[in-house]
C-alpha cells in the first residue's frame, strides 16, 4: 500500500458567482496528521464537503485506495474509509456509548433482535485498540464533551475509517481534554491512520500536525512540512498579499473622551473570568478572539440574556442592573445576535412583523398596533438599508442572507440605540452587503453612538474598529488602538496589522 | 462566504401565490362544499330550515368560544387540554353560586374559576417549566375531580331566568343570544390577534421563541397570558352550557378539548405555533357543527357518526396542512 491516503487533484468548484475552489490539489498520507488551514471562506469546508461526498466538484479527481473518482457520494466516501468527526457532535445523547457506535448497523442475533452484548464487546474492542477506557453502557448525554469527542472518534473507527477528518475538534474542550485527545491522535497516527485536522488555533497546529496545507480565497498557497513554518510565516501564508476589497480604512476616529459604558469586573454565572473595559462615545470597540473564547458571552451578558452576577456595569456614570433584554433596550442598548436565523428573525413571518418586535410599544396607543405606522416603519427600514425585497409583507425566509441581516440591523437601528452590539454581523453574507454593514457601523460612530463589534474576520475588525480588545477564555487579555497595528501604509500596512493581531490572538491562547 | 449567500427565492408567480392561498384557505372552500353537499342531499329533510341552521350555531357556540382562545394558545406554540374540564367545573361553580348568592355572585364565581385555573396552568408552565401539554393534562383531571366532588356528581339546577336567557335559550330581538356570544368572541379574538401588541407577541413567541426573547419580549408573560385567556374562555363556555341546559353538571364540556383543537387546526392555525387565524377557527367550529348535524339528519347511528366525523376531519386537516408545511 502506498503511503498516500487521499489524493485530490485539480479540484474546481463554483457556487453561483463565487469561485470557491480554483484548481486545488490536496494530499493526506497514512501515518501523518495534515493541517488544513485558511481564513474563513478560504475553501476549507468546501474541500472537506467534496471529500465527504456532500458536494460534487465541477472538475478534478479524487483518489482513494488507488481508485480515481470524479465525485463521491456520502455512502461511497464512507465505504472508502473516510470518517468525519463533526464540530457539533452527531451522537444521540439518550443512547448508550455502544448503541451510538453501532447506530444504523446494529449486530443482530439469530432471532433478528439487536445483540446488545455483541455491541458492547465490539465497543470494548475499539476502545482497547485506541487505549481509551469508556464504559460502553454509559449514556452519552452523561459524559463530558471531551469524552463524547472520543466516542465520536471511536464510532468513526468502528466503521473502518482510515482517513479521519477533524473540524475544530477542540473548540469546546478544556485544556486537559485537549491533552487526552492529542494523545489519542498521536496513537492513531502511529497505527497508520491518515488524519486531516482543521483548527484556527495555531498552537495546536504546531503541536500536533506534521504537514500544513494552506488555502486562501479558494486557491492552494502551499503544502509543506510544519517544521518549515514559524507562526509568523504561517499566518503570512494564510492572510496573503491581497486584501479582499473591504471597506476603506476608517476615516478620522469619532471617538471622544466621554465614557458611555464601563464594565468593572463583571461576570455572568457561567464564566469565571471577570470582564473590565470602557466604551467611549463615538467609538467602535472591536472584540477579537477565537471561537469559544467568550466574546459572544460578553454581548449576551450586556443584553440581559445571561445576566451579570458580580461586578458593576456603569452606564452614563450610573451603575445599572440589566437582567432582561427589555431592560437592556430601555437602557439604550441593542444587540444584533450572531445567529440571525435562530436569534434574529422569525423567519416565516413578514418583514413588518419582524421589525415591529423590539418596538411594539411605540407602534400605537394602548393595546393596539397601528397598521399604518407598522407599514411606514418597514418601508423606512427597507429604503434606509436598500433591502432587496418585494415589500414589507414579504416573509423573511424568502430573502438572501445579506438582506435578512439588514432586516435585523434595521429593526435595531430603529430603536435608536446609544450602544449597538454586533455579533458576527457579516457571517455568511456577500462582500457587497459586508462593506455596507461596515459603512453603517462607521456612520453610527460618526453620529456619536458607541459600537461593540465582534468578528472573527480580522481584516474587517481592523477596518471598522477604533480599538480592539482581545478576548481569551472569557477574559480581555489585551486592548490596543487599531492605529498601533496599522503603522504602514496601504495594502502592506493593513496586512501587517492583520498578522500582528493574529499573533496577539494566538498568543492569548498560549497563556494557559 | 459560500452556501446561503446565493439563496434567494425566485419571485412567486400569481399562479403559485393563488395555489398557496387556495391551500391555506381550504377551510372556507371545504366549509362551502360540505354545506352545499348537505344542502342538496338533505334539503328535503329540513337541513336548510332557519331553525335547523340556528340550532347548528347554538350547538357550536361553546366550541367556537373556546376555539377563539385556543387559537392564541396554539399560535404561541403551546396547547391547553384542560378546556373541556374547566367548562364543566365552571358550569357547576356558577350554578352553585347562583343558588347560594344570586346572579352576580354566580357570574363572578364562574369567571373566577377560569381565572384561577388559567393562572395555575400558567405559573406551572412558566415557573416550573413543565410543558403545557402536561400541566393542562393534569389540570383536566383535577378540574373534573373538583366538579364531581363539590356537586356530588349531581346536576345543579339554575332557576334564575335572566341567567338562562342571556347565557342560553334567550333572544335579542330575532337573534338568539348564543349567536351573539359567538359573534362577540370572533370579533374580539380577531382584533386581539391581528391588531394588538399582545397578538403580535403571541405570534412571535410561537414563530421563534429565541428571536422573540432576543427582541425583548417577556416570553413567560405571553405564555401565561394565552393560558389565562384559554381558561377564561372555557369558563364562559361552561356558563353558556349551564344557561342552555338550565343546570350545572360535571359532564358538560367533556371531551370538548379535542373538538376545539380540531376546529382550530381545521381553520388553518399551525399546531406548532407562529401562524393563527380566529376567523378560520370559527369556521372550523361551524364546519364540525354542520357535519354533526348533517350526519344526524342523514339518519346515521351515533357509532357511524363518530367514524364519519373522524374521517372528514382527517381529510380536511391533511389538505390544509400540505400547503403550509414548513421546510
Amino acid at each position: 500500500m502506498s503511503d498516500t491516503a487521499v489524493q485530490m487533484a485539480a479540484i474546481d468548484k463554483r457556487f453561483g458567482g463565487i469561485h470557491a475552489l480554483r484548481h486545488v490539489s490536496f494530499t493526506a498520507r497514512f501515518g501523518e496528521i495534515t493541517a488544513l488551514l485558511g481564513e474563513n471562506g478560504a475553501g476549507k469546508s468546501t474541500i472537506l464537503k467534496i471529500l465527504r461526498g456532500v458536494e460534487a466538484p465541477d472538475s478534478g479527481t479524487i483518489t482513494l485506495r488507488g481508485q480515481s473518482f470524479d465525485r463521491l457520494t456520502p455512502q461511497s466516501a464512507r465505504a472508502l474509509g473516510v470518517g468525519m468527526i463533526f464540530q457539533e457532535l452527531s451522537l444521540v445523547p439518550t443512547l448508550t456509548v455502544a448503541q451510538n457506535m453501532f447506530l444504523g448497523h446494529e449486530p443482530c442475533n439469530a432471532l433478528g433482535l439487536i445483540d446488545e452484548t455483541a455491541m458492547e464487546r465490539g465497543a470494548k474492542t475499539i476502545f482497547a485498540s485506541i487505549g481509551v477506557y469508556i464504559d460502553p453502557q454509559a449514556e452519552v448525554g452523561a459524559l463530558s464533551t471531551g469524552l463524547q469527542q472520543l466516542v465520536e472518534i471511536a464510532k468513526v473507527l468502528n466503521q473502518d475509517a482510515e482517513v479521519l477528518v477533524l473540524d475544530e475538534p477542540t473548540s469546546a474542550l478544556s485544556g486537559q481534554e485537549v491533552d487526552v485527545l492529542f494523545d489519542l491522535l498521536g496513537r492513531l497516527r502511529a497505527s497508520g491512520k491518515a488524519i486531516i485536522y482543521v483548527s484556527h488555533r495555531m498552537d495546536e497546529i504546531f503541536r500536533i500536525t506534521d504537514r500544513a496545507t494552506v488555502l486562501r480565497n479558494g486557491s492552494l498557497v502551499a503544502s509543506r512540512p510544519i517544521s518549515e513554518y514559524t507562526l509568523p510565516s504561517l499566518i503570512a501564508d494564510m492572510i496573503g498579499r491581497q486584501t479582499q476589497g473591504l471597506a476603506a480604512p476608517p476615516g478620522p476616529s469619532a471617538a471622544t473622551k466621554e465614557v458611555v459604558l464601563s464594565l468593572r469586573g463583571v461576570t455572568s454565572t457561567a464564566r469565571p473570568n471577570p470582564v473590565t473595559f470602557d466604551l467611549h462615545r463615538g467609538e467602535v470597540l472591536g472584540l477579537a478572539g477565537l471561537m469559544g473564547s467568550g466574546r459572544s458571552r460578553i454581548a449576551r451578558m450586556l443584553f440581559g440574556l445571561e445576566p451579570a452576577v458580580a461586578g458593576e456595569i456603569i452606564l452614563h456614570g450610573q451603575p445599572i442592573r440589566i437582567s432582561t433584554p427589555s431592560q437592556a433596550i430601555e437602557a439604550g442598548l441593542a444587540l444584533i445576535p450572531e445567529d440571525r436565523r435562530r436569534q434574529g428573525l422569525v423567519l416565516a413571518h413578514s418583514i413588518e412583523a419582524n421589525v415591529a418586535l423590539p418596538m411594539l410599544g411605540a407602534l400605537g396607543r394602548g393595546p393596539f398596533v397601528q397598521a399604518a405606522k407598522l407599514r411606514a416603519l418597514a418601508a423606512r427600514i427597507i429604503a434606509r438599508l436598500a433591502i432587496k425585497a418585494g415589500g414589507g409583507e414579504v416573509a423573511a425566509n424568502t430573502l438572501s442572507g445579506g438582506n435578512q441581516q439588514k432586516i435585523v440591523i434595521g429593526k435595531w437601528l430603529e430603536t435608536r440605540p446609544e450602544i449597538l452590539i454586533l455579533d458576527e454581523p457579516t457571517a455568511g453574507i456577500d462582500i457587497g452587503a459586508k462593506s455596507e454593514v461596515l459603512g453603517i457601523v462607521r456612520d453610527l460612530a460618526a453620529a456619536g453612538k458607541s459600537v461593540i463589534f465582534i468578528s472573527s474576520e480580522l481584516a474587517e475588525l481592523i477596518a471598522v474598529s477604533d480599538r480592539i480588545a482581545v478576548v481569551s477564555r472569557g477574559e480581555i487579555v489585551k486592548t490596543l488602538k487599531t492605529s498601533q497595528l496599522t503603522l504602514g501604509d496601504g495594502h502592506d500596512g493593513s496586512l501587517r496589522a492583520e498578522e500582528a493581531l493574529q499573533l496577539i490572538i494566538q498568543g492569548g491562547m498560549n497563556h494557559d | 462566504m459560500t452556501d446561503n449567500t446565493v439563496l434567494s427565492a425566485p419571485p412567486q408567480s400569481r399562479l403559485q401565490r393563488f395555489a398557496k392561498g387556495w391551500r391555506q384557505n381550504i377551510i372556507y372552500i371545504g366549509f362551502i362544499l360540505v354545506f352545499l353537499f348537505f344542502a342538496i342531499t338533505l334539503g328535503d329533510r329540513g337541513f336548510l330550515d332557519t331553525r335547523n341552521l340556528l340550532n347548528i350555531v347554538r350547538q357550536t357556540t361553546m366550541i367556537a368560544v373556546m376555539a377563539v382562545a385556543m387559537t392564541f394558545v396554539l399560535s404561541a406554540g403551546e396547547i391547553d387540554l384542560s378546556v373541556g374540564a374547566v367548562a364543566g367545573l365552571a358550569s357547576v361553580t356558577t350554578a352553585m353560586a347562583i343558588s347560594w348568592g344570586g346572579l352576580f355572585f354566580g357570574l363572578a364565581t364562574g369567571v373566577t374559576t377560569g381565572l384561577v385555573v388559567g393562572v395555575v396552568n400558567g405559573l406551572l408552565s412558566t415557573r416550573l417549566m413543565i410543558p403545557t401539554f402536561l400541566t393542562t393534562l393534569a389540570m383536566m383531571g383535577v378540574c373534573k375531580g373538583i366538579s364531581m366532588w363539590i356537586s356530588g356528581t349531581a346536576s345543579i339546577p339554575i332557576l334564575d331566568e335572566t341567567y338562562t336567557s342571556v347565557f342560553g335559550g334567550g333572544n335579542l330581538g330575532p337573534v338568539p343570544s348564543l349567536v351573539l356570544w359567538m359573534v362577540a368572541a370572533a370579533i374580539i379574538g380577531h382584533i386581539l390577534l391581528k391588531k394588538t401588541k399582545f397578538g403580535h407577541r403571541v405570534l412571535a413567541v410561537g414563530g421563534n421563541v429565541v428571536a422573540a426573547r432576543y427582541s425583548g419580549i417577556d416570553t413567560g408573560r405571553v405564555k401565561l397570558g394565552v393560558l389565562v385567556m384559554s381558561a377564561l374562555a372555557a369558563s364562559i363556555a361552561g356558563m353558556l352550557y349551564a344557561g342552555r341546559l338550565q343546570s350545572g353538571r360535571f359532564q358538560l364540556g367533556e371531551g370538548d378539548e379535542l373538538s376545539v383543537i380540531a376546529a382550530v387546526v381545521l381553520g388553518g392555525t399551525s399546531l406548532f405555533g407562529g401562524r393563527g387565524t380566529v376567523v378560520g377557527s370559527i369556521v372550523g367550529a361551524l364546519m364540525i357543527g354542520v357535519i354533526n348535524n348533517g350526519l344526524i339528519l342523514m339518519g346515521l347511528e351515533y357509532s357511524q357518526q363518530l367514524i364519519a366525523r373522524g374521517a372528514i376531519i382527517i381529510l380536511a386537516v391533511a389538505l390544509s396542512q400540505t400547503g403550509s408545511r414548513q421546510r
